[in-house]
């Protein structure tokens, strides 16, 4: 093996997945001295950083040699393990078996899942490496990352700022150059917003497209299970491992899984964009604005056209919304009993316990017909919204943030700040349609992300764009200053 | 419509022990407050026609999903791994205080 | 005093006897397995697990639907029942609420007790759905253990309409009912196993009240057939005492003592159940064809009151095929050793004559059928009689019973029996007693 210096080793840890694999295939370094960077890396700077809650080192380690062993003897072992000596982070809701996994919560604490969740076996199964679990907004309740019932996670660009939530530790992880790429959920904003606030694409897939199975859950019929990436080539190549039927999750696809990456390159000239006119509202931070409507500029000079579209349900989404989530999280955190693992409920947050009493309050009797019945009935208009749009172009762009990531306890006070913010990312969740997080630039030094959204199903269709930007704009070689 | 009346201490205790939750005297007051923001939610989505719309039950829009009635040993759990979360455990089974019968 | 009615329905649980759990992969019915040591994620409720539905189970729903004469709800789902106590993994048990898979059937008897003859009961069925059972509960001194073994068995409810006016009728359908699960053989049934459950709720009105009564007792904890009817008959009593007194029985769920013969009042929860229910995200809802629905149909068997028709057709007696159809082995023993009989038999009561000896057990059904019918002909065929040996020995119990004889021939006609027992004994058994009587008979006319 080479010996290689510490820049070298800066290098290996902000390698993409696609150069990791082909510098693995030319045996250019060893998997294990690709974690082992990223190990160091974690050493060095996740005391300031806060991203991981539990490190997996001698087990990473074990399985990178194990990956080593294999690429000496196969030439063509990325073919069936396509992420083989990928160092990779996994937020702490996804259940790793016996690997503490916490949901960010204190309520478990101390919870060694006896089994995988079905995509972490799938991660497994293709050769990943799990360096650890990251920290999270505790059960996924949080837009920040500031709800962890453990430490704070800072984001890497700037560290009096929050990284954005709830995989808050995925995203600072990987922009840190800690891993390669981390696992995410998404069921308000969680992949795409640490996504937008990290300089990092970001996948909420269709709802149903990737098992659950394993994945603690927050609200059932909103959880999608994403990831984090630097490009969106490594992003398509993830999900065409994570993406398919699971017989252990009733409510996953059973829709063929497409070759993500071999549409990468597609022309997207005659492509239809559409851009939503209630998210071009006043109360945007102007420079966002700015730069998204110059990224979609890029894409029309690209060949694609672009029109004013409408989602006429967006100013009741977020009611629907807040009925709706709340009643499930209620109802999915009603097995922590303490009876059979975890401790107590006296031990839920604040926030765990607001959105449990709310939703408890809408369920109950008298109030259900009024309430959750009322907005699942307003949750098949904003779905409509969308699939009428998608008749009309072939996908919609909005900004995934209209603030720049905010400072650690200065979560924006403007009332209209956070309803934007909160439309921006969550009727995508209540239609169960799928959006990429993609970077369109920076401003004061910090990164704006822009969403790309589509029709059910249709992640190739994002990819395609999100590459064809990326390889013009190259922002995902901006790394941040630490 | 008036401002959202807030809820009784007796609602939200009745709540609270709905959902297995036991409050001090602030948060009982906290939530008061903050469950009656709901009634806010609700009169926007009372603003919406929704006569003759089918209320989302399954977003996937699949039906029939089952699984033969076959049992496999694979996902099993062994009577230790099953327990190996439980704080208090006796002769393999899973102890809390004595209840008696409600 | 004034006359009172009871006013009953049912809740009864059967537990399907399924190769794996109802959302799950584990082995069930363990019933003999070490605590815990047939569970997975999804049964014992842990982070992240997802149920996904038992096809059997759903089809046998169907089946016991359709027994019931219930109509069978081609849109169905599954729903969320939210309430907190420790052998409840997940907090909520997954069940159905509003839109279970069968609604609106009937269950009809013939009674024949107490003081009806032959007559033609009909009881309503509310409701039949499915839902998951939970784990169990063991009370020992201080601490209360839990296996969770038994959580996500497949578990269908059955409520009936509060249509019961007297113990005796519940008895009856809950047997009823009984045999009918036996025979589609969806679950053992077992009371004492706790794979048949059931409660009733009772209450009482005045005789020839319309309305329901404004309140209702639940009895839990009953595990035999004869339970129900004394808790029901005890709970009455105990409603009309305190009806007679001007006060309304509290409306509470209270547990049966068998060895008091009492129900005792459970510490109440201040408030009745406030379940929450909502539909269960992670199960898609089913639309059944009805070419599904009819294939199952195709499927049910001979059920127990088809099976007591045809027997009466046969010849049997009512109330023999009550009994022998309560068995289903029995009655698979029976119909296979009448082949056997049949073969070299036509006379035309011997359907009934078999089936008085099963139930009499004068033959034991531990041996073959074929070997039952060997048994059946030794019995049933006429001795023979030998006549030079006959003719003897009553010459011989007439010389020595000159009283007997002298009484018979004055009138008395039962001492004839007597003499033919005396015959019989010199004989050793080795006559038919009827050739016995008639020659006897003769002889003694023929005396003088």
């Amino acid at each position: 093996m080479k010996q290689f210096s510490m820049n070298n080793t800066m290098e290996l840890n902000y390698l993409s997945i696609k150069e990791a694999v082909e510098g693995l295939k030319k045996k250019s370094f060893s998997a294990v001295e690709l974690t082992q960077a990223c190990l160091k890396r974690i050493k060095l700077l996740d005391k300031k950083i806060a991203a991981f809650l539990t490190l997996n080192e001698d087990q990473a380690l074990k399985t990178a040699e194990n990956a080593d062993n294999l690429i000496h003897s196969s030439a063509s072992i990325f073919d069936t393990k396509p992420l083989l000596g990928i160092p990779m982070g996994v937020k702490d809701l996804f259940s790793t078996k016996d690997l503490k996994t916490t949901a960010g919560s204190k309520i478990i604490e101390n919870y060694m899942p006896p089994y995988d969740a079905t995509v972490i076996r799938k991660y497994k199964d293709a050769g990943a490496i799990i360096l650890g679990k990251t920290n999270e907004d505790a059960w996924g309740h949080g837009s920040s990352g500031e709800n962890s019932d453990y430490e704070l996670t800072r984001n890497p660009y700037d560290l009096d700022r929050v990284p954005g939530g709830s995989s808050s530790g995925s995203g600072a992880a990987v922009a840190a150059g800690e891993c390669l790429f981390a696992t995410g959920t998404d069921t308000g904003s969680s992949v795409r917003l640490p996504a937008a606030f990290c300089n990092l694409v970001g996948l909420k897939p269709t709802y149903g497209r990737v098992s659950r199975y394993g994945v603690i859950a927050m609200a059932s019929s909103f959880d999608t299970i994403g990831h984090m990436t630097h490009t969106v080539y490594d992003n398509a190549k993830v999900l065409e491992v994570t993406a398919g039927n699971d017989p252990l999750d009733a409510t996953s696809s059973p829709l063929q899984v497409s070759q993500y990456t071999t549409h990468l390159n597609e022309k997207i000239s005659g492509l239809k964009i559409g851009i939503p006119k209630e998210y071009f509202v006043d109360g945007m931070d102007p420079r966002i604005k700015d730069l998204t409507l110059r990224a979609i500029e890029q894409l029309k000079s690209m060949g694609a056209g672009v029109r004013q579209i409408s989602l006429p349900h967006t100013d009741v989404a977020m009611a629907c919304y807040y009925i709706l989530v709340p009643s499930e999280v209620s109802s999915n955190l009603a097995r922590y009993d303490g009876v059979r693992y975890g401790g107590p409920r006296s031990l839920f947050g604040a926030e765990a316990k607001r959105r449990i009493m709310l939703g408890t309050y809408t369920l109950s009797s008298g109030y259900y017909d009024a309430y959750y019945l009322k907005a699942a009935k307003v949750r098949r208009l904003i779905k409509q919204d969308f699939e009428e749009v998608f008749k009309e172009v072939d996908v919609i762009i909005a900004p995934s943030s209209p603030t720049l990531p905010f400072k650690i306890g200065e979560k924006a006070n403007d009332p209209l700040q956070m309803y934007l913010s909160d439309i921006f990312l969550c009727p995508i969740n209540i239609a169960g349609v799928p959006s990429l997080n993609v970077p369109c630039g920076f401003i004061d030094g910090l990164p704006v992300g822009m969403q790309i959204i589509g029709p059910h199903f249709k992640e190739e269709l994002l990819f395609k764009v999100g590459h064809q930007f990326e390889q013009e704009t190259e922002y995902y070689k901006t790394k941040p200053k630490l | 419509m008036s401002a959202p009346k807030k809820l009784t201490k007796e609602e939200v205790l009745h709540l609270a022990k709905l959902a297995n939750l036991t409050l001090n005297e602030e948060e009982i007051a906290l939530y008061q407050a903050q469950l009656s923001d709901i009634i806010g939610y609700v009169e926007k989505l009372n603003s919406v026609d929704t006569n003759n719309v089918e209320p989302v039950e399954q977003l996937t829009e699949l039906t029939n999903v089952n699984r033969e009635d076959t049992s496999s040993d694979k996902l099993s759990l062994s009577q230790t791994q099953a327990l190996q979360n439980t704080k208090s455990t006796k002769d393999g089974y899973i102890r809390v205080e004595a209840i008696f019968d409600e | 005093m004034k006359s009172y009615l009871p006013v009953v329905g049912l809740e009864i649980h059967v537990e399907l006897k399924t190769e794996s759990g109802m959302f799950c992969q584990c082995k069930i019915n363990q019933f003999d397995a070490q605590p815990n040591s047939h569970v997975c994620p999804v049964c014992l409720g842990l982070p992240g697990a997802l149920p996904v539905p038992n096809k059997k189970a759903l089809e046998w729903t169907i089946k016991i639907g359709q027994a019931l004469n219930c109509t069978i709800n081609k849109h169905t789902k599954f729903d969320r029942k939210h309430y907190s106590y420790p052998d409840l993994p997940k907090g909520y048990q997954i069940s159905q609420y509003d839109e279970p898979i069968a609604v609106k059937g009937h269950l009809d008897f013939e009674a024949n007790y107490g003081t009806y003859k032959n007559e033609k009961k009909s009881f309503r069925i509310h409701r039949v759905h499915l839902e998951e059972d939970t784990g169990k509960l063991m009370h020992r001194g201080n601490d209360t253990l839990i296996d969770f073994n038994r959580s996500g068995t497949p578990l269908v409810e059955i409520v009936t309409e509060p249509d019961f006016e007297s113990s005796d009728d519940v008895k009856m359908f809950l047997e009823e009912l009984h045999a009918i699960i036996r025979y589609l053989d969806v679950s053992d049934a077992d009371m004492e196993k706790g794979t048949m459950r059931m409660e009733p709720n009772i209450s009482i009105r005045l005789t020839g009240q319309k309305e329901l009564p404004n309140y209702k007792v639940e009895v839990k904890n009953i595990n035999s057939f004869n339970f129900v009817k004394r808790a029901i008959d005890f709970e009455v009593k105990r409603h009309i005492m305190l009806l007679e007194q001007g006060k309304t029985p509290i409306q509470e769920t209270r547990g049966w003592n068998s060895d008091k013969n009492v129900t005792y009042s459970q510490r109440t929860k201040e408030d009745a159940h406030e379940y929450r229910y909502f539909p269960e995200p992670d199960i898609p809802p089913f639309d059944f064809s009805d070419g599904y629905i009819h294939e199952i149909e195709k499927t049910m068997p001979e059920l127990p009151n088809e099976r007591v028709k045809r027997y009466e057709l046969m010849g049997i007696k009512h109330l023999d095929a009550y009994i022998l159809t309560r068995n289903m082995n029995l009655c698979g023993y029976f119909e296979e050793a009448l082949l056997y009989i049949k073969k070299d038999n036509n006379e035309q009561d011997t359907e009934q004559k078999i089936v008085s000896m099963i139930i009499n057990k004068r033959i034991s059904t531990t041996i073959t059928p074929k070997e039952f019918a060997k048994k059946f002909f030794e019995i049933t065929k006429p001795v023979e009689t030998n006549t030079g040996m006959l003719a003897k020995s009553i010459q011989s119990v007439i010389v020595n019973n000159e009283k007997a004889v002298t009484e018979y021939k004055n009138g008395k006609q039962t001492v004839i029996m007597f003499l033919v027992g005396q015959v019989m004994k010199e004989m050793k058994g080795k006559a038919d007693a009827r050739v016995v009587k008639k020659e006897l008979e003769q002889m003694i006319l023929e005396m003088k």
